[in-house]
Formats: C-alpha cells, sequence, structure tokens
C-alpha cells in the first residue's frame, strides 16, 4: 500500500548505531563457528599489519641495496627485490596499510553513499523518492568497473581519485540493497505505530528502520571491503591507481610483472597478498552471514515439499495383530505416532486414532498443539530434520515407512510410495495463495497430479483436470484452467485445490485448515462442497477426511468425530454430537467454554484458560495440561495419563474424570478474568490454580 | 470523551482507469464513550476505514472529524490504532517498555525517567508483570504482545482507540482474556473505540453499536443487538446465517450450482494487507 509522505524535509544522516543486546549476540554467535574463528584471525592479522607493518619496516622497505637489483629469492631478500633494488617481501608487508586502508576507504565510502540515496526515498516523499530510485535502478545497470573507470577519469589518476571512482562505483548496488531492505521494513506495522504515535521521518529512519536492516548490510558491507580491495589492485596494476612513490598491491604487481617469467616471486607474492587479504574479509563475511541467519526451522513454520525419500526404519514396532486380519473398510491406521526434531522437541508424542472409509475425523488444537505435524507425518511430508516414527503407519493396509512388510503388498520403493500416496490420498492446505505456483496456469497445476501420478497424457490430465474444477462447483471451468492462481478469489482458489486433492480417486482427504484464511460466507460453501465430495456425490465413492482445525466449533459442523490435541498428544476422542455436553476433559470443556458465540453472555467476563501453552521443546513429566488443569493434583504433575477407551468407544486422558464431571467447569475463577493468563505462576505441586 | 465522524469519506487505490475504490462514500459516527464494531469480509474496506481515520491513507473525498476538528495527518495523532499481527506490530529490537514509551507526548516538562514510570503504569493497566518493560517482543507470546501494543496506544493519550482485528491471530485461549480487558478498559477510561473484526461472536461481546461494511459501503447499522439478532438487509442476513454455530452441522451441498454463483457473484478476492 502506498504511504504517502509530503516532499520537503532534511536529507537524513545516518548514524553509527551503538551495539545493542541482539547485535553482540549475533557477533559472538558468528565467531564461535571454525570459519569465524579462522577468518577472524586471519583478518586481525592483516589489520595488525597494516597498522605496525610501516612503523616497523618502513627503513627496510625502501632502503636501497644498489649491489642486488633485480633478484630473485634469496636469503637476504626473501622474495628478491626490485629494480631498485629495494626489499620485495618488506615493501609488501609495508604495502598493507595503504592498500587495506583505501579498500576500507573506498567501502565506506560507498556503504556511505549508498545508504544515504537509499533511505532518501524514505525522508523525502513520493515523488522524489521514486525519481532518486530510478536514478538508482540506471546506475546499477552499469558494470562497476566502467563505473569505476569513468570515474577515475573525472577525478584523475592517483589513489584520491581511485578512491572516489571505486567508492562511487560500489554506491549504486548498495544503495539498492539499502532501498530493498528498508521498503520491507517500512511496509511492516511497527513502523505505522510509531508514525501514528508521531514519530518524526528521521528517527523513525535512525530508530525502527536501519537498526532492523543493519545486519544483512553489515555482511555486505564486509564483503564488498574484499571487493574494493581486488577492484583497487585492478586499478592500480592497470596503472591508474595508487602513482610511485607511494605503492600499494596492486602497484606492486604491475611492477614485478615485467619479470614474471625470470623472477616469478616478484609478481606472484602481491598477488598472494590481495588474494589472502580478499578471502579474509569475504570469510568474515561469510563467518557474519552465518552468525545472521541459518537456524534450525521452527515448528510452527515446517511446510515442505513433497518428500522424495521413504522413511528409515524404525525401532518400536507395534505387537499388535497383523493388518490383514483388519477391517476391510479401514482406509487409515495410525498407531503411537512421534515427530521429533534435534535438540529435544518433540511436538508429536505417540498419537494414534484409525479412520474407517466415509467417516470424517476432526482434529482441534491450538498452536503447539501438534495437529498439522500429525498431519503432515501422515502424508509423509515430513523430511530432514524431523524424525518421523510409528508403530503403525498404513493407508488402506499398506505401510507407509517404508519397513519390512506385515502384509501382503511387500516393502514399496520410494517412488511406488509417492505413486501411491499420490492417487490415495489428497491433501487440501490452508493458504491457497502459496499452495499453488503463482506462475503456473491453474489447469496445469490440477493436470500435473494426473501427469505424475496416474500416467494421463497431458491431454488426458488436462480434460480431468478440467472435469475436477466443474465438480468443486467452479463456473466455466473451462476458462478458470487458463487462468493464474492469482485470478481466482480466495474461495474459488480454495475449490480448485480440492479439486486438485480429488484428481484421482483418493480413499482419504486430509484438509489442514482448509477454510482458516477463507471468509465466513466463503468458508460456509468451501465445507458444504468438502462434505459433497466426501459422501461422493460426484460418483467416486465415499471418502474418509481428516479435518484439522483450531476451529472447534467448524470441526462439530463437519466430522462425525472429534480428536482433541494438546501437546503432542490426543487427549480425547469423541463423537460431534457429545462435545456439547459430555465432553469429559479439563482441556476440552476449557476450550468449548472460550470460544465466543453469538449467544454469549455479555454481562460476564469471557472464560479464560490459565497458563500458557505447552512448549514442545520443555514438556513436563506428568500431563502436560496440569499445569492450567483446575482439577489437578500430584498424581497428574507425575504421571502422564493414557488414552483409556470407555465401553462406547470414546477415550479421554485423564486420572479425574470423574472429578471433572462432577465439580466446577470453571477453571478460571481464582485468575482475574483480564490479567495476562500467561505471566500467572504455574500451579504448585499441590494443584492449586495459579 | 470524544466523538469520531466520518463525513462522505471515500478512498481510492491507484490512479484514472485502474483505480480501485476501497472505501467508498461512508458516513459513520463513533458516539462518545461507546465502541462500534465494524464488520465486513475481505474487501470489504473496513481496514481502509481504519488506515484513513489515523491517517495513514488520504481519503479521495470526505472529512475525518474528532470533536469537530479535522483530524492532523501529521505529528500525533488523538487516535491510536492496534494492529493485528502482533509479531509484526511490535520493533524486534525496542524492548516493550520502549515502545510504550515512545508513544508518550513529548511535553517539555515530561522527562525521560518519568516516561518510564508511565510505560511501567501503563504495563500494569493492561494486566502485565512489571517486569515485562525490559523484555524484547521475541520474549512475549501473541497475546502478550497485544496487551503491549495496547499499552502503546493508550501511551499516546488517544481520544479513539481504533482495534483492527485484534484478536484474528491469537489463540482461542488467549482471545477471552485480551477481550476481557479490551472492555474493561474502554468502560474505565470512557473511550470511544472503532472496534473491527470479520468475527461477527467477538463484535457482539465487545460493541455497542454495528456498522457492517460490503465493498465499500455501509450496508447496514444500528444498535448491536438490533442488527445482529434480527438484521434488515440481505448481506448483513446471509453473513450471520454463514457463522458457525455449535451443534449446528453443515450437509453436503444441494446440486442447484448455486454457491458457486454466490461466491463469483460476490466478487470476493483475497488481498494481502488490504481489507
Amino acid at each position: 500500500m502506498p504511504r504517502s509522505y509530503p516532499p520537503g524535509g532534511r536529507p537524513p544522516v545516518p548514524p553509527a548505531r551503538p551495539a545493542r543486546g541482539g547485535r553482540k549476540r549475533f557477533l559472538r554467535r558468528a565467531l564461535r563457528s571454525p570459519l569465524g574463528i579462522s577468518s577472524g584471525i586471519l583478518l586481525a592479522l592483516i589489520l595488525l599489519l597494516a597498522v605496525f607493518a610501516p612503523i616497523l619496516w618502513s627503513a627496510k622497505a625502501s632502503a636501497i641495496d644498489v649491489v642486488n637489483l633485480l633478484q630473485g629469492p634469496s636469503a637476504r631478500h626473501w622474495l628478491g627485490t626490485n629494480d631498485l633494488g629495494q626489499d620485495v617481501f618488506y615493501r609488501i608487508l609495508v604495502a598493507t596499510r595503504l592498500s587495506v586502508g583505501l579498500a576500507l576507504a573506498a567501502t565506506a565510502i560507498g556503504v556511505g553513499s549508498g545508504l544515504v540515496l537509499g533511505t532518501a526515498p524514505l525522508i523525502v516523499g513520493r515523488r522524489a523518492g521514486r525519481a532518486i530510485t530510478s536514478v538508482i535502478n540506471v546506475a546499477v545497470a552499469f558494470p562497476a568497473l566502467l563505473l569505476a573507470l569513468f570515474f577515475a577519469v573525472i577525478f584523475g589518476i592517483g589513489a584520491e581519485g581511485a578512491l572516489l571512482a571505486i567508492g562511487l562505483a560500489s554506491a549504486p548496488a548498495f544503495a539498492r540493497l539499502v532501498r530493498t531492505l528498508s521498503a520491507s521494513v517500512s511496509g511492516l506495522d511497527y513502523i505505522a505505530a510509531a508514525r501514528i504515535a508521531g514519530v518524526s521521518r528521521l528517527r523513525l529512519l535512525t530508530r525502527h528502520v536501519l537498526p532492523n536492516i543493519g545486519e544483512p548490510l553489515i555482511v555486505n558491507a564486509t564483503i564488498a571491503a574484499g571487493d574494493a580491495l581486488l577492484s583497487f589492485a585492478g586499478l592500480s596494476f592497470l596503472g591508474l591507481g595508487v602513482q610511485a612513490p607511494s605503492y600499494d598491491w596492486g602497484q606492486l604487481l604491475n611492477d614485478g610483472l615485467q619479470g614474471i617469467y625470470t623472477r616469478p616471486a616478484a609478481a606472484v607474492a602481491p598477488g598472494v597478498a590481495v588474494v589472502l587479504a580478499g578471502l579474509a574479509f569475504n570469510l568474515f563475511g561469510e563467518a557474519l552471514a552465518v552468525g545472521l541467519g541459518v537456524s534450525s526451522p521452527r515448528i510452527g513454520r515446517l511446510r515442505s515439499a513433497l518428500a522424495a525419500s521413504a522413511a528409515r526404519a524404525n525401532a518400536t514396532t507395534d505387537p499388535g495383530t497383523s493388518s490383514r486380519t483388519e477391517a476391510a473398510d479401514c482406509v487409515l491406521r495410525v498407531s503411537n505416532l512421534e515427530v521429533s526434531f534435534p535438540g529435544g522437541v518433540h511436538p508429536v508424542r505417540g498419537v494414534s486414532f484409525t479412520l474407517k472409509r466415509g467417516e470424517a475425523v476432526g482434529v482441534v488444537g491450538e498452536s503447539g498443539s501438534g495437529k498439522s505435524l500429525t498431519a503432515l507425518a501422515v502424508s509423509r511430508l515430513l523430511e530432514d530434520p524431523a524424525d518421523v516414527s510409528a508403530g503403525r503407519l498404513e493407508l488402506l493396509g499398506r505401510d507407509l515407512l517404508g519397513r519390512e512388510p506385515r502384509g501382503s503388498a511387500g516393502v514399496m520403493s520410494g517412488r511406488e510410495m509417492r505413486r501411491f500416496l499420490g492417487t490415495k490420498a489428497g491433501l487440501v492446505f490452508q493458504d491457497p495463495m502459496t499452495s499453488f505456483n503463482p506462475v503456473k496456469r491453474v489447469g496445469a497445476q490440477l493436470a500435473e497430479v494426473a501427469t505424475e501420478h496416474h500416467g494421463l497424457t497431458r491431454r488426458q490430465a488436462g480434460e480431468r483436470a478440467v472435469d475436477r474444477l466443474r465438480a468443486v462447483r467452479i463456473p466455466r471451468p473451462e476458462h478458470r484452467a487458463r487462468q493464474f492462481p492469482h485470478e481466482l478469489s480466495g474461495g474459488m482458489r480454495q475449490r480448485a485445490m480440492i479439486g486438485m486433492a480429488v484428481m484421482g480417486e483418493p480413499a482419504l482427504v486430509i484438509a489442514d485448515e482448509p477454510t482458516t484464511a477463507l471468509d465466513v460466507t466463503v468458508q460456509r460453501q468451501v465445507l458444504r462442497l468438502l462434505k459433497s465430495i466426501q459422501a461422493g456425490a460426484d460418483g467416486s465413492g465415499a471418502m474418509a477426511l481428516l479435518f484439522i482445525s483450531h476451529d472447534i466449533t467448524v470441526v462439530g459442523q463437519v466430522c462425525d468425530r472429534v480428536l482433541v490435541m494438546y501437546a503432542g498428544k490426543i487427549v480425547e476422542n469423541l463423537p460431534t454430537a457429545d462435545l456439547a455436553d459430555h465432553a469429559r476433559h479439563p482441556y476440552t470443556r476449557a476450550l468449548l467454554a472460550a470460544v465466543p458465540s453469538m449467544e454469549t453472555s455479555r454481562e460476564l467476563p469471557l472464560a479464560v484458560i490459565p497458563g500458557r501453552p505447552a512448549d514442545p521443546a520443555d514438556l513436563p513429566a506428568g500431563c502436560a495440561f496440569a499445569a492450567r488443569c483446575a482439577f489437578a493434583d500430584a498424581k497428574c504433575h507425575q504421571a502422564d495419563p493414557g488414552l483409556v477407551p470407555d465401553d462406547a468407544g470414546r477415550e479421554v486422558a485423564c486420572w479425574h474424570v470423574d472429578r471433572v464431571l462432577a465439580g466446577d467447569p470453571a477453571a478460571a475463577a481464582s485468575v482475574a478474568p483480564t490479567a495476562d493468563p500467561e505471566s500467572a505462576n504455574r500451579a504448585s505441586v499441590s494443584g492449586e490454580p495459579a | 470523551m470524544s466523538e469520531l465522524r466520518f463525513d462522505g469519506v471515500t478512498v481510492r487505490y491507484g490512479t484514472g482507469r485502474h483505480a480501485h475504490v476501497a472505501v467508498d462514500d461512508v458516513d459513520l459516527v463513533v458516539p462518545p464513550g461507546q465502541v462500534v464494531g465494524l464488520v465486513g469480509e475481505s474487501g470489504s474496506g473496513k481496514s481502509t476505514l481504519a488506515r484513513a481515520a489515523v491517517g495513514l491513507v488520504a481519503p479521495a473525498a470526505g472529512r475525518i472529524v474528532l470533536d469537530g476538528k479535522p483530524v492532523p495527518r501529521r505529528g500525533r495523532r488523538p487516535l491510536q490504532m492496534v494492529f493485528q499481527d502482533p509479531y509484526a506490530s511490535l520493533d524486534p529490537r525496542m524492548t516493550a517498555g520502549e515502545s510504550i514509551a515512545e508513544a508518550i507526548p513529548r511535553g517539555g516538562d515530561v522527562r525521560r525517567a518519568s516516561r518510564r514510570d508511565e510505560a511501567a503504569r501503563l504495563t500494569g493497566l493492561v494486566g502485565l508483570p512489571a517486569g515485562t518493560v525490559d523484555k524484547f517482543p521475541a520474549e512475549l507470546s501473541g497475546g502478550q504482545r497485544q496487551r503491549i501494543a495496547l499499552a502503546r496506544a493508550l501511551a499516546g493519550r488517544p481520544d479513539v482507540i481504533i482495534a483492527d482485528e485484534i484478536t484474528s491471530a491469537l489463540d482461542v485461549s488467549t482471545q477471552g482474556a485480551v477481550l476481557n480487558l479490551v472492555r474493561d478498559l474502554q468502560r474505565e477510561l470512557s473511550l470511544s473505540m472503532l472496534f473491527i473484526s470479520h468475527n461477527l461472536a467477538v463484535v457482539r461481546y465487545v460493541a455497542d453499536h454495528v456498522a457492517v461494511m460490503y465493498q465499500g459501503r455501509i450496508v447496514e447499522r444500528g444498535p448491536a443487538e438490533r442488527v445482529l439478532l434480527n438484521p434488515e438487509q440481505p448481506y448483513t442476513r446471509r453473513l450471520l446465517a454463514a457463522v458457525p454455530r455449535p451443534g449446528t452441522r453443515i450437509g453436503p451441498v444441494a446440486d442447484t450450482g448455486a454457491d458457486a454463483t454466490d461466491d463469483e457473484d460476490a466478487g470476493l478476492r483475497l488481498r494481502g494487507t488490504v481489507t
């Protein structure tokens, strides 16, 4: 959304930011890796040389040894001498200051002017800002060396001219980077909040934008320093940079090149110095980048592409009966499914359930419950570093974990598994915008399923795609199939996604929050469509539906059975009809009470569940919900209750179901309704709520 | 207590032939000390209206007036806003206390220490323990961040607060606490509030009056109980009918094909940040 800044205002001066807590931590982390340590040492050495070498060896470097002109390496002159009899080795050492100093100064000029140019559009307003951005874009198109030569001609031959030339030549790339980074940050809500609070544009820039784009800039600056060093060497080598009697590495290279076949050391050594110093800067920049960024994937955001490899063999096998004797209409059988990540994170801890043909089962939970990961694990979409294991994971009787066969079918290869899953299971994801490839047409994406998994030709697949789009009630499906995803509305995209899921004749449809991103009227239509597809109104036969959502009301509308998940486990399994009045687990009851409906009393405060959701990296020994439960006692904190079935086939994992059924379900009584429930102290061992 | 009034406000994005009218000639009044709920689906223009009110977008036509005076578009605004996404509304490099303190108006007599105290006071007001002022947003949960965002909005000593989908990104278990807080603070401080949400149950709980927006226009308005129990307009009725109610079931669609036509007809598009 365009922001309008009135024109005018002072140009910004990019200040030096003091390192904050986050910045220091990032530096320390960067320096701890082997890359960081080695490049850090190298860089420190070079900087020390730059500072001290002229002090120590300047005399030696300029001492003229008339006797040994143009000599090769010897005991006295380790790298030989030049045409004035000066020792090449010491000249290289002393030249460090000028080379490195010029490189750093050029980088400073480039970074400084890049910062000014890149942040100017935020200060000066929309029209002037656009003009500046256009100038930057044009300047970026010129190769840096060309720009450097151009400026060198303008500013004249010599170190100062070369400095300005290289500095300004690297400015456009930097300005582009700064502009992109600051534009992405300035679209965020906290910038808007600061503007509403009356913060001036300059302060907005220095206090909010620059610190948040600082890290990538620092990394790029170190790498730019390496580049500047090389460019300087190049310019001096061409004779356009440092002029005699000053000398830097490029100049020494130029000198030594004439005798390269007879005295290679004099030419190679300055080159090696340039390479080493350039490496030091670049590697240090890389180490900083490592410190900046690549951390292990966070649980809530893990979404991977279709898994290619078959699962590893798993240690725990289910001692239960062979799958051949199981009911023929059992579509999905999951037993003791576990998902873990390195670092002791256990988002799914022993989930077991079955799905029969034509059955709709809902999985309800909040963030951190593990419901989405369960769905991804079942569809074999989790890759390294996720570790998926289960006692049993069978779709239509075929084992999905690639282990020794228990049934008749035998182990499936990776390709067979992909094809099996691609034909027998369909997936519907939450956000249709990111689930579709924005640069491919919708019909082509649907057809891809058929060509990949069903062996249809492209034409047949295309026709099937149009047929499926018609089945999901998209009007004019032939026209829509040729459109791109962004041309469809959100609801229509989700319908297309459902169409993609039923391209084959799946026995199971897994829907992960399919309507969360949709408006409520569209949601209703899409849910009805899902039910139709599931019922097989299109003649494809009744399918099983695994419906995952955080919205217990919607799950109650769509599913026959509900599985309530908390902290990676199923805590209750009950028919939907029993949700309203016969839920037994304290968490289920609390969840039902906490959802405001159109009938909720307006006089009373809304029900609150005290405490925070369990952290999958830090789970307590006993029941994970005990800290937030009004009925918990010592036993609950020590021992984790398992799922206990009753005669009606319902299951609940709680030690004190009788207490729950008898007692008062308002678990929030002791927490003030407006206080932050997550800041309250954890319940004590005796079970008193905080 | 102040009255916020929108008079014939129109907001347009883009220019010329491809201009998109996000808000179309809207008249709305937020009476002093009352909560007006603004409901609508994506593309209805409710968030755009909110951004126009705080001066982040300029209306192409019409006026936005607070107690008779036009709302300034520079400097500190007398209206403050709480945003939807708790993960983007706080600067990750500033502590909670600094974020709040930044919004406190700079008078001549207000010194840094007293601003810190004020930030601590506001943190307590939103139900968080005192130590929260020194925490970075990364250490806080979604619900806690929304409380800090609320404290920051209050720090600006606003006359009107605009709450833009503040609980949509929160878990159900934390949503209730934040809504309780909002309601209590609004009553205690007699704030005028424009509460935007697509969740009708939440709006019903919080708001005194409700206005329903559809494609940039207000199609119905009135007291919350009346609009949400006995809607007059067909769009409002359709909206209410679509709200999931506990205990009801959804069955397969009838074979009339009416649903798909509705979808196209409504012309609803999921846009990124504009709602």
